[in-house]
């Protein structure tokens, strides 16, 4: 068995054994969907239009924003990745593969929602799949991209929950989420253009569900694969070995650059 | 002569205004234990992080089997193998993982026999998290020889294991040496140090303040050896002018002589508690040890 593959079959175990990791990657969105799913489909019919993709996509977020950046910043001041250096392990695997199988945890989450949501809750089924999944997947790889950016910047464990929860809390609420971004008010349109699971849920709608959007699906969709890019480029230039190292090869607010393709598409609103 | 494993020379590293390396010189051969000795912060750690590639050097050249630890990391890793003063592993990880995780990413297979011989073997199924302190230092040491490195670094290797463990740590580095690694030790546990160690460098505030085997060092010092003796009656025998002696101390029944001349001051007390009518309980004749020597060059205040 070669180390990429250990390496990835022992974080993906770890993402089932630790507590916290398995709360976030499966416990929490699970159980917040069948709550979804049981109380606001009575309280707002509506909600089932949108439910499939909205509660995919908070799958995704819990795991990546919230569950990704802190074991990243915790081994960091552990000094694991210290230990990880001097016996071979290059700085892309320390960060490239808990990134890939979080992603993994939270698509299989995503997915047991999008496929149980119909079936359970009346949730609207979308007209592609492969369109839906499509999305997603590349949703997941957005959103780990800021996992990590966050893990990467952040100094210390505290620093790291506010980064996380600035990125996911405006998601939920502005994101297109729980309320339709055609019917926020035009400024907080700007704000949340620059949320990833704005473009993730325009993207859907546009691309599988085949209904008007806001932001034309095809620039959503270039977006969030953009966003991908850069942000797992940008912290694998931020990554730092070591919290005791003083010497940084950029400054974190380099970070703010994976927005750019999120803040391109305002000029398409 | 084979070319040295490990070569610093001239090496300089500051951290703002306080100097952790200033102009230190040493090269370890092949098959030699070398004992980096020195007060909290004199300049230990720093050197081995930036053999390890941990840490660059403001100036100086350091070589770790001719690799230069700034440029070429993945040939390092092959070369060296290093237990860390501070460092850690995933808390979920367990023993027998972290085994096979590293073999696999130095491309050699696990080797349960020095889970084993480090007496991890209980612990093969144990999270990392769960591990004692001297447990998790022996799983670190199990792991840096690993790949069987051509240079191991062991920062304070045997800080907090039992009297056991540390022997077999020692019988390990010996095993280590005899198969032709080089080992650079850095450690405050001088009687680890002298008896480990084939030389030893003493470092204070960034320079070594002196180099050579443990007998060399303490040849260098004050020159004295401390004879102590006791009789039955207990006298106070310190007031006996003696050949050699260059000062004396008392201490639970023991008169203590720091002497020049052992041989002449061995000969003297013994006639003199023979003229006495006094019984010798006990006589000691102690060469000052390597601990003493370094007191001496810390500045450190001596034990009587």
């Amino acid at each position: 068995m070669n180390a990429f593959s250990y390496h990835f079959g022992f974080e993906f175990k770890t993402g089932l054994r630790n507590s916290n990791l398995l709360l976030l990657n499966y416990l929490f969105p699970l159980a917040f969907y069948l709550f979804m799913g049981a109380v606001m489909t009575r309280i707002n019919p509506g909600f089932g239009d949108s439910m499939v993709p909205a509660m995919s996509i908070f799958a995704i977020l819990t795991a990546t924003i919230l569950g990704l950046p802190s074991p990243l910043v915790e081994d960091r001041e552990a000094g694991v990745f210290r230990s990880f250096k001097i016996n071979a392990v290059p700085a892309v695997s320390i960060l490239l593969i808990p990134a890939l199988t979080t992603i993994f945890h939270g698509l299989i989450a995503a997915t047991l929602i999008a496929l149980t949501a119909p079936l359970l809750f009346g949730g609207v089924a979308p007209a592609s799949w492969p369109a839906l999944f499509g999305v997603l997947l590349v949703t997941a790889f957005a959103c780990g991209g800021i996992g990590c950016l966050i893990g990467v910047v952040s100094t210390n464990s505290r620093a790291t929950i506010l980064w996380s929860q600035l990125i996911f809390l405006p998601s939920m609420l502005l994101g297109g989420l729980m309320v339709p971004v055609s019917v926020l008010p035009a400024s907080v349109r700007w704000i949340s253009a620059l949320l990833p699971s704005t473009q993730a849920m325009q993207a859907i709608a546009g691309l599988a569900y085949r209904q008007p959007t806001v932001i034309p699906p095809g620039a959503a969709l270039a977006a969030l694969a953009g966003g991908a890019l850069l942000s797992f480029g940008l912290a694998t230039y931020l990554f730092n070995w070591d919290s005791r190292n003083a010497s940084r090869r950029g400054h974190p607010a380099l970070a703010l650059l994976a927005w750019i393709p999120y803040a391109l598409t305002l000029l398409l609103i | 002569m084979t070319d040295p494993a490990v070569i610093v020379q001239d090496f300089r590293k500051r951290y703002g205004e306080v100097v952790a390396a200033d102009g230190i010189n040493f090269e370890v051969q092949p098959g030699e234990i070398f004992g980096l000795l020195g007060p909290n912060g004199a300049g230990k750690t720093t050197t081995l992080e930036c053999l390890e590639g941990i840490r660059f050097p403001d100036s100086g050249t350091l070589r770790v089997m001719g690799i230069d630890p700034r440029r070429d990391g993945r040939r390092l890793r092959d070369a060296l193998g290093v237990q860390l003063q501070a460092s850690g592993l995933p808390g979920d990880m367990l023993v027998e993982e972290a085994m096979r995780f590293f073999c696999a990413y130095h491309g050699v297979d696990p080797r349960p026999d020095l889970i084993e011989r480090l007496g991890l073997a209980e612990k093969r199924r144990s999270p990392y998290r769960k591990l004692s302190t001297g447990q998790q230092r022996r799983l670190a040491l199990a792991l840096a020889v690993v790949h069987r490195p051509k240079v191991v670094l062991l920062d304070e290797p045997t800080a907090g294991l039992d009297v056991a463990t540390r022997a077999e740590l020692h019988a390990l580095a010996s095993e280590l040496r005899g198969q032709g690694a080089a080992i650079l030790l850095a450690t405050h546990d001088m009687a680890e140090a002298e008896k480990l160690a084939d030389r030893v460098a003493i470092l204070l505030r960034g320079a070594i303040v002196a180099q050579g085997t443990p007998r060399q060092l303490t040849a260098a010092g004050a020159g004295w050896t401390r004879v102590s003796i006791r009789t039955e009656s207990e006298q106070d025998l310190t007031t006996v002018p003696l050949p050699g002696v260059e000062r004396t101390s008392r201490g639970e029944g023991y008169s203590v002589f720091f002497s020049r001349s052992p041989g002449e001051t061995v000969t003297a007390l013994l006639r003199e508690v023979e003229r006495r009518g006094d019984t010798l309980i006990d006589l000691r004749v102690e060469r000052p040890s390597l601990e003493e020597r370094f007191l001496q060059l810390t500045g450190q205040p001596e034990a009587a």
